[in-house]
């Protein structure tokens, strides 16, 4: 499997008020293209500035990342991006929005619409692509957002907790969704690489083949879990003894509670 | 829909019918002389009498709003999107244009006359005045306040300034921008009105002024109602290019 991202002891330090402050120290990290990787970690353990430092959207002060090959110095359009928020342009129609990425991209908007109305009938929108973003529910905006990311067919997508502002439910519906999603547009190199940001253990578990246990101030790899839980996965995935005890693993790593204490509880939920 | 607007209007629409009644009573009940307080049936007659150019005066003034208006709003969408578009230039007209504004605009309209003589001009300028510092400020704070992760989604892009101004920052001002013409449409008719006061020889502002001091008070009164019903013909407008122009903000503002 060949490395589409590979960070090598990258560190970031930011200038504030009060001085400088160290958001990343020696991030190694490299992710096999196809791979969908999540970034678990407290608040404030930077994962979110290792998405963009990913991106090139903001600069590294140490180390090297390097993305299909080629350093990052500057932000690559090779990448979507879904943010917590949906961030859609309250003005456009739902199509418009989709198609946003071409026009910023100097691309003719008119060749991807195609394209656009398949993304969202992936997604069960096709009948809200004339629709403003106010009229569609929080998942529905979310969904628009994943398929905006789409749009011009990135090896790479960069999720900045998508699913943050959900509800329970309607997040783990996107889980299965984004999955569906994941398997169903691969494209000619196979499937999409995922660097996948989030707060919760078990949304970490269910998508990812690998998660990355962050510790924070400064963030730092913590410890990278592999997770061999079979694909296509489903609502009974959640249900495995295994799903339980790679959870509890991260919640051992993140709490820093020894896994001794945990024998008890693991035999409960076998 | 035309049911449901006719009792929308209503209560309004009573009140002030209710308060031309009181005034009518009040005027004939205490037997006011006509030069303090004319009688609405007065004020109607002046309306229409023939002893006056109406016309003429009310294009004069009309002019005066408009050219007022039209200063301030182009005027304050350039300079505001100036100052959003450069950091440097934004750190050096900001504190000018602060300055500007605290100045007490009235007292500046002799000046004007002295250098733009007699005219509609120089009160159309007091009117952009008094009328460009919101649209400014509105529309450099609609250009700016702008989620970050919209932004970042223009840098992963590398589109280039004007196309991430183009597509984003500037429909995300409108709304911005027209609030804050409401309140430029009213600033103009004020500045225009000032200005006629200071010196002039003709509008509605020159009807108030001599009509004073003959002591013609319903004529004064006959001057205040065109000056309304311009005011809010052009508020009117600024509403309607609103509701156009920015649809997805209706109900966000007031």
């Amino acid at each position: 499997m060949k490395n589409i991202i590979e960070l090598d002891q990258v560190g970031m330090v930011y200038e504030t008020g009060s001085g400088p402050v160290e958001a990343l120290r020696d991030i190694n990290l490299a992710v096999g293209e196809g791979e969908f990787i999540s970034l678990v970690g407290p608040s404030g353990c930077g994962k979110s500035t290792l998405l963009r430092v990913v991106a090139g959207l903001r600069p590294m002060t140490s180390g090297s990342v390097i993305v299909g090959g080629v350093p990052v110095t500057k932000p690559i359009p090779k990448v979507g991006m879904v943010f917590q928020a949906a961030v859609l342009l309250k003005w456009r129609s739902i199509l418009d929005n989709v198609l946003l990425p071409a026009e910023l991209a100097g691309l003719n908007a008119r060749d991807y619409r195609t394209r656009a109305h398949e993304l969202l009938e992936l997604v069960g929108l096709s009948d809200f692509s004339g629709k403003r973003p106010n009229e569609l529910s929080g998942g529905m905006q979310q969904r628009v957002a994943l398929c905006r990311a789409l749009l011009l067919d990135p090896p790479l997508l960069l999720m900045d907790e998508p699913f943050g502002a959900l509800d329970a439910m309607t997040r783990d519906d996107m889980n299965l969704e984004l999955l569906r999603v994941w398997g169903e547009t691969g494209g000619s190199e196979g499937r999409k690489t995922i660097l996948f940001v989030t707060h919760s253990i078990p949304e970490a578990v269910f998508l990812s083949d690998r998660v990355v246990v962050m510790s924070p101030r400064p963030g730092r790899v913590a410890e990278v879990l592999d997770i061999n839980l079979p694909r296509p996965r489903s609502v009974e995935t959640r249900a495995s003894a295994e799903f339980g005890k790679y959870s509890l693993d991260i919640y051992d790593l993140l709490t820093g509670r020894q896994s001794g204490e945990s024998g008890s509880a693991l035999q409960g939920l076998g | 829909m035309i049911k449901r607007k006719f009792f929308e209007w209503l209560p309004a629409s009573l009140m002030f019918l209710g308060l031309l009644v009181l005034w009518q009573l009040a005027v004939s009940g205490l037997g006011l002389r006509e030069y303090i307080l004319p009688s609405p049936a007065a004020v109607a007659h002046a309306l229409f009498s023939s002893e006056i150019n109406w016309t003429g005066h009310i294009i004069v003034t009309g002019t005066a709003i408009l050219g007022a208006f039209l200063i301030a709003a182009i005027g304050g969408i350039a300079l505001g999107t100036l100052t959003a578009w450069s950091t440097v230039m934004g750190r050096a007209l900001m504190p000018f244009l602060v300055f500007v504004n605290t100045l007490p605009k009235v007292a500046v309209a002799p000046l004007f006359l002295l250098w733009f003589g007699y005219g509609i001009f120089p009160n159309m300028l007091i009117g952009a005045l008094i009328g460009f510092f919101p649209v400014v400020i509105n529309t450099a704070v609609g250009l700016t306040q702008i989620d970050e992760d919209m932004l970042d989604l223009g840098r992963v892009f590398n589109a280039p300034k004007w196309k991430v101004f183009a597509k984003i920052r500037i429909p995300n001002a409108y709304p911005y921008i027209l609030s804050a013409l409401k309140v430029t449409a009213t600033a103009a008719v004020v500045g225009a009105i000032v200005g006629e006061f200071v010196a002039s020889q003709s509008g509605l502002g020159y009807v108030i002024i001599t009509s004073q001091s003959s002591l013609n008070t319903p004529l004064a009164f006959g001057a205040l109602v065109w000056i309304s019903i311009l005011g809010l013909a052009l508020y009117g407008a600024v509403a309607v290019l609103s509701r156009v122009l920015a649809p997805w903000a209706e109900g966000q503002e007031n």
